[in-house]
């Protein structure tokens, strides 16, 4: 075991790096798929705490939207007013570690990763989704409903596709949050890489050293991310040019304005 | 040209009836008391200062605004009894709004097209033929590409006009469709609602363009806090209006 601290670090680098490997590959498996279905979740709650009620609706249904409302509402508070870590705990020792009993160790342990984040970022998510969904302009809405869309339509058709574009940073946002703190989630053994790196930190008591390429490769992975939501964004942002058609009559005739042309043209168009 | 025939009360041709409407926001009564009627190939303008109620009655009239009184009727047919004929109604009841409210998300054309193909079921073969027919009419074709953002308020307001046009209504509700607009801009869009006036559009406008009203109307009403208080020709309202409320409200603006 060298003494110097790089030299440590390449020793750990050479003797664990499968570990390190199989950690890193869990952590990113888990945290996407949590978020994914996090989101899943969320947009679920989210619209249904968006359902609009008339005056002139049936009281079995102003009733039954208050009552889900009551209940979703109560699963937004409990989940983002308790710890990840603490969830995690109730959650597997209350019945998930048995539920899934019938797995091998390492699934076990992925399986109820994913239940967890999938379950405290739909609460985050729900909220972000709603606010999304309400920051975009009323008269969206409206135009949607006085050509005669229902209210499904429009939303799916007109408010939702807005909503998405607005809360895409926030939603990238909550991956980078899951990649980091699946880390949690080694209170419950899930093999990810944190928990690798506690067990590669053990064998030779170098935890400095272990837990420096750690951080490392935390940061690669939310870095990466970070930019590739970066590049998502901009392609949600739509096409900067559009081409100007001649008349119908004589529609051959067209003009191409792109971005670097408008600047050129001077601000003709808005 | 003022068009002086104002139509004789025969409601078998009445497209709407609104009876004794009402609309209160809490404790504010905001329509007290509204009844009219608009016939087929009618231009109603409703004039009056703001807080008259104009707006409020053209929304309760397509429902954005729930009434909380009175009836619509739509070819006799009350349309707050039944919520399920809602949207086949206001795809008959065309809406253009003082903000627009063209999609974002959606380029002129899909603007056009998304509702004929979602609501009317039409192809969207058959639906960009018609969009594009009413583009070309407004003098939007040429942008049927652009995206509402990279367009003029006048060139927005135009492709409302075709979006509500794609769903060929019998009636088309203009609320203040020009009090947004720079005041260059105004001018093309009025010439837009002048050729609809010419093609026998139905049409219920809500303006302050009073020269516009004066000059298309077949008939305008002087709303004033919640009620009709005058409703008449156009040369009547604008220069002999029998109420005094009225004569201060032309007045005040002439």
């Amino acid at each position: 075991m060298p003494q110097t601290f790089f030299g440590g670090v390449s020793f750990i680098l050479s003797k664990y790096w499968s570990l390190f490997l199989r950690g890193t590959a869990i952590t990113l498996v888990v945290s996407l798929t949590g978020t994914i279905f996090g989101f899943l979740i969320g947009l679920i709650v989210a619209l249904l705490r968006t359902i609009p009620v008339h005056k002139t609706d049936k009281p079995l249904k102003k009733l039954s939207v208050r009552f889900l409302s009551f209940i979703l509402s109560s699963y937004i508070e409990i989940f983002r007013g308790t710890p990840m870590i603490v969830q995690a705990m109730v959650i597997y020792y209350g019945g998930l570690s048995k539920a899934l009993s019938g797995l091998h160790d390492v699934y076990k342990g992925i399986a109820a990763a994913i239940i967890i984040i999938s379950i405290n970022t739909g609460a985050y998510m729900a909220e972000i989704i709603r606010g999304g969904i309400i920051s975009v302009d009323p008269g969206q809405m409206e135009g949607a409903l006085s050509i005669g869309m229902t209210y499904r339509q429009a939303m799916f058709n007109v408010v939702f596709p807005q909503a998405i574009r607005n809360i895409m940073p926030s939603i990238g946002n909550e991956f980078v949050v899951n990649i980091k703190d699946s880390s949690v989630l080694n209170v419950i053994s899930v093999a990810e890489l944190y928990f690798m790196s506690k067990s590669a930190a053990g064998a030779y008591l170098r935890y400095f050293e272990v837990f420096f390429i750690t951080a490392v490769i935390y940061f690669i992975l939310t870095f990466t991310v970070t930019r590739i939501l970066r590049v998502i964004e901009r392609k949600m942002e739509g096409k900067d040019s559009y081409t100007i058609h001649g008349s119908q009559s004589y529609s051959k005739a067209s003009i191409h304005i792109t971005s670097e042309s408008k600047s050129i043209i001077g601000g003709g168009l808005k | 040209m003022s068009n002086n025939n104002i139509n004789t009360n025969n409601s078998s041709n009445a497209i709407l009836d609104i009876i004794n409407l009402e609309k209160r926001f809490g404790n504010n009564l905001v329509i007290r008391d509204i009844s009219m009627s608009v016939f087929e190939g009618e231009v109603v303008s409703i004039i009056g200062s703001s807080g008259a109620g104009k707006s409020t009655l053209l929304r309760c009239i397509n429902l954005l605004e729930e009434p909380t009184g009175g009836d619509i009727l739509f070819h006799g047919k009350s349309i707050l009894t039944d919520r399920k004929s809602v949207s086949s109604y206001r795809a008959k009841v065309g809406m253009v709004f003082q903000q627009f409210n063209l999609f974002n998300n959606m380029t002129v054309l899909q603007n056009c097209v998304v509702g004929q193909m979602k609501v009317l079921g039409r192809s969207r073969a058959e639906a960009e033929e018609t969009a594009k027919m009413y583009l070309d009419r407004v003098g939007m074709y040429a942008f049927a590409d652009a995206l509402p953002r990279q367009i003029s308020g006048g060139q927005k307001q135009r492709a409302a006009i075709a979006r509500t046009l794609c769903m060929n209504p019998e009636v088309i509700l203009f609320d203040e469709p020009t009090s947004a607009l720079d005041p260059e801009m105004v001018g093309e869009v009025l010439s837009v609602m002048r050729s609809l006036v010419k093609g026998g559009m139905t049409m219920l406008v809500v303006t302050h363009e009073m020269g516009f009203a004066r000059e298309v109307s077949s008939r305008v009403i002087f709303m004033d806090s919640g009620i009709i208080e005058e409703s008449d020709t156009p040369d009547v309202i604008f220069t002999s209006p029998k109420k005094e409320r009225t004569r201060a409200f032309i007045s005040s603006i002439l």
